[in-house]
């Protein structure tokens, strides 16, 4: 059990690694001038004094080779130090820091509905023995996949915020206005669960223990609950890590449709500035939530599937 | 590939007069017109009545990205100021928006641009990850180790993002958003060439040709790869709707066209402003999205599914 835990935590240590290595390739070693990127955006006009562009230079360190500056960068981030920000000179981890507990009950409310909605779904579509309801109900997730984020969002703030002034629409003011964000983003994060489980509890239904359990007498309620869900789930938890990767750079849109602070306020702020080290940040911070997500995922599978366990001490 | 949708029992495999499945649903006007057909066609999935209409879709907004003025006689770019925010009907039937542009107009003249965008992103995509898979399927090895790793780690930065940073570095504007959106998809494509490649590869026909003496270059060029294009294919189908999607979010965030050009996901965001007095103006475009892309998803569904079950 230790060495599987250690095996896995050294791999979402290279995973989180390269994904470091990766973000800093893309935004520093392109062939750009983030100087020249920098320098156009806090404008001084169109004039820019050779001088003042070597002083940015050596104080980004990108007067150094690529490996000095990517080991600088990678030594300062291990410290928890991601730089400071081109367009307001703060720290990029205080940045990071302030947005996140916002995106995070977002996140957390928009997954729940997700999973609860997605589940019932698939419960529902796999449960019933009418054709017409099952194909009724399996046409939506492709249905929810398809919408774009962004108009879902605006369309629902133009019904239940301004023709029926149910929802605030802006802002980050309490529970209610948690609600109208969180559903946009739950639609398509909704769907792919109910794929991944409808796909899974399908294949349980035609499983010889089903057949099984039938034969014996149970309800098709009973097999539902006790056989299918419970074998159909399993495999779903290691959709988590992408449903969270997903919930992240849904804010993106999502925040900038319902004008919220937060996560996905602060990419979209960044890429529009073209500030550099916060674009690293926020996606540095990306790569970890996944991969720490998926890192858990795995430590509890073999608390969750006792075959796991029990198989590995057979062989 | 991807595990959803072969629960439908195949359909395909009960070619010859196939009576089992033409029995049931005997007299809808669909089933009779695909009785007409010949048998080859009639049992191709394409032919389904909802991909029939996906199909419809596409063209006809293919034919709006090329020959846009045939379809609406307004201008898109310069309006007419009395006729500002004047809701659907007759005259314009997408309505205007705050300059008196006919909205109608500005998603079909837009359509070249985020469908152009579209068509390179997954270009570029299938391009580059289709050499990255061939690549680490041949040589194998450390090479296939160190290609397969660095994809999985671009499929643990969510794509949003990963094309967000892309544009970051690139600058903003129609092509470096599809660039952005193309780069971010790369390793999907790679992780299915590998595959394919690594399961032609062991075919019985390759064997032989490589038996027959033919050198290693000719076995690549004339079966692995003309073999492995199928499922490519297909992925490239599927993942149509999808960059789409991101197309127009990307452009929808302000990354994309310069103002008064339309394009899909610009034209949503311009209606922001206006959603408590004009419903029209961000609906009716991103409408037109979500139809294109749900058609072609089903577009890509269908295509896919022979590739999948001839085995």
């Amino acid at each position: 059990m230790t060495r599987y835990v250690l095996h896995r935590v050294v791999g979402a240590a290279a995973v989180l690694l390269a994904a470091f290595t990766a973000a800093f390739a893309v935004l520093y070693l392109l062939p750009s001038d983030p100087v020249s990127i920098m320098l156009d955006q806090s404008s001084t006009g169109g004039y820019v004094d050779p001088a003042q562009v070597d002083a940015l230079r050596a104080r980004y360190g990108l007067d150094q080779g690529p490996l000095q500056q990517y080991l600088g960068a990678l030594g300062r981030t291990l410290r928890g130090d991601l730089g400071t920000s081109v367009a307001s000179g703060a720290p990029v981890a205080g940045l990071i820091a302030a947005a996140l507990p916002e995106t995070a009950r977002l996140a957390a409310l928009a997954l729940g509905l997700a999973v609860v909605g997605g589940g019932a779904l698939a419960t529902a579509a796999t449960w019933t023995r009418s054709a017409r309801l099952r194909g009724f109900l399996l046409a939506l997730p492709p249905l929810g996949v398809a919408v774009p984020t962004f108009w879902v969002g605006l369309v629902l703030l133009q019904v239940l915020s301004f023709r029926y002034p149910l929802f605030p629409a802006v802002g980050n003011r309490g529970v209610a206005s948690l609600v109208l964000p969180a559903v946009t983003l739950a639609i398509p994060l909704g769907a792919t669960v109910a794929q991944v489980l409808a796909h899974g509890m399908g294949a349980a239904w035609r499983a010889p223990y089903v057949e099984t359990a039938l034969a014996k007498g149970a309800t098709r309620t009973r097999v539902q609950l006790h056989h299918v869900t419970r074998n159909a789930v399993l495999p779903a938890l290691t959709l988590l890590g992408v449903l969270v990767g997903n919930v992240l750079a849904g804010s993106v849109v999502v925040e900038t449709v319902f004008s919220r602070q937060g996560f996905g306020r602060l990419v979209q702020s960044a890429v529009t500035t073209q500030d550099i080290p916060v674009v690293l940040g926020l996606v540095v911070v990306a790569a970890a939530v996944f991969v720490v997500v998926n890192l858990l995922v795995d430590l509890a599978y073999p608390l969750l599937d006792p075959r796991l366990t029990r198989g590995r001490a057979a062989a | 590939m991807t595990l959803i949708g072969t629960a439908r029992p195949d359909r395909t495999a009960v070619r010859p007069a196939a009576p089992v499945r033409d029995a049931a649903p005997a007299t809808t006007r669909a089933s009779r017109v695909r009785r007409a057909l010949p048998a080859r066609l009639r049992h191709h999935p394409l032919t389904r009545p909802g991909a029939l209409l996906a199909l419809a879709v596409v063209v006809v907004v293919l034919a709006w990205a090329l020959v846009p003025g045939a379809f609406t006689s307004h201008d898109p770019i310069t309006g007419v100021p009395a006729d500002a925010l004047a809701p659907p009907g007759a005259a314009h039937w997408f309505g205007t928006d705050h300059l008196g542009r006919d909205l109608f107009a500005r998603t079909v003249h837009g359509t070249a641009l985020s469908v152009r965008a579209a068509l390179v992103a997954v270009a570029v995509a299938a391009a580059a990850g289709s050499a990255v898979g061939a690549v680490a399927g041949f040589v194998g090895g450390r090479v296939d180790d160190v290609l397969m790793r660095g994809a999985d780690v671009l499929l643990a930065i969510p794509n949003l993002l990963l094309s967000l940073a892309v544009v970051t570095v690139l600058g903003f504007g129609t092509l470096e958003v599809a660039l952005a959106v193309g780069i971010a998809s790369v390793a999907t494509f790679a992780r299915l060439m590998r595959g394919e490649v690594l399961r032609v590869r062991r075919a019985t026909y390759v064997e032989a040709a490589h038996l027959a003496g033919a050198g290693r270059a000719s076995v690549v060029v004339r079966h692995v790869l003309p073999n492995s294009a199928g499922p490519v294919l297909a992925l490239t189908t599927v993942e149509l709707g999808g960059v789409v999607l991101a197309v127009s979010a990307l452009s929808f965030l302000g990354y994309g066209a310069t103002p008064p050009t339309p394009e899909w996901g610009s034209l949503v965001a311009e209606g922001r402003n206006y959603l408590a007095t004009a419903w029209w103006y961000s609906t009716l475009p991103g409408a037109v999205i979500a139809v294109v892309v749900l058609a072609a998803g089903r577009l890509g569904r269908a295509v896919g599914r022979p590739g999948r079950t001839a085995r």
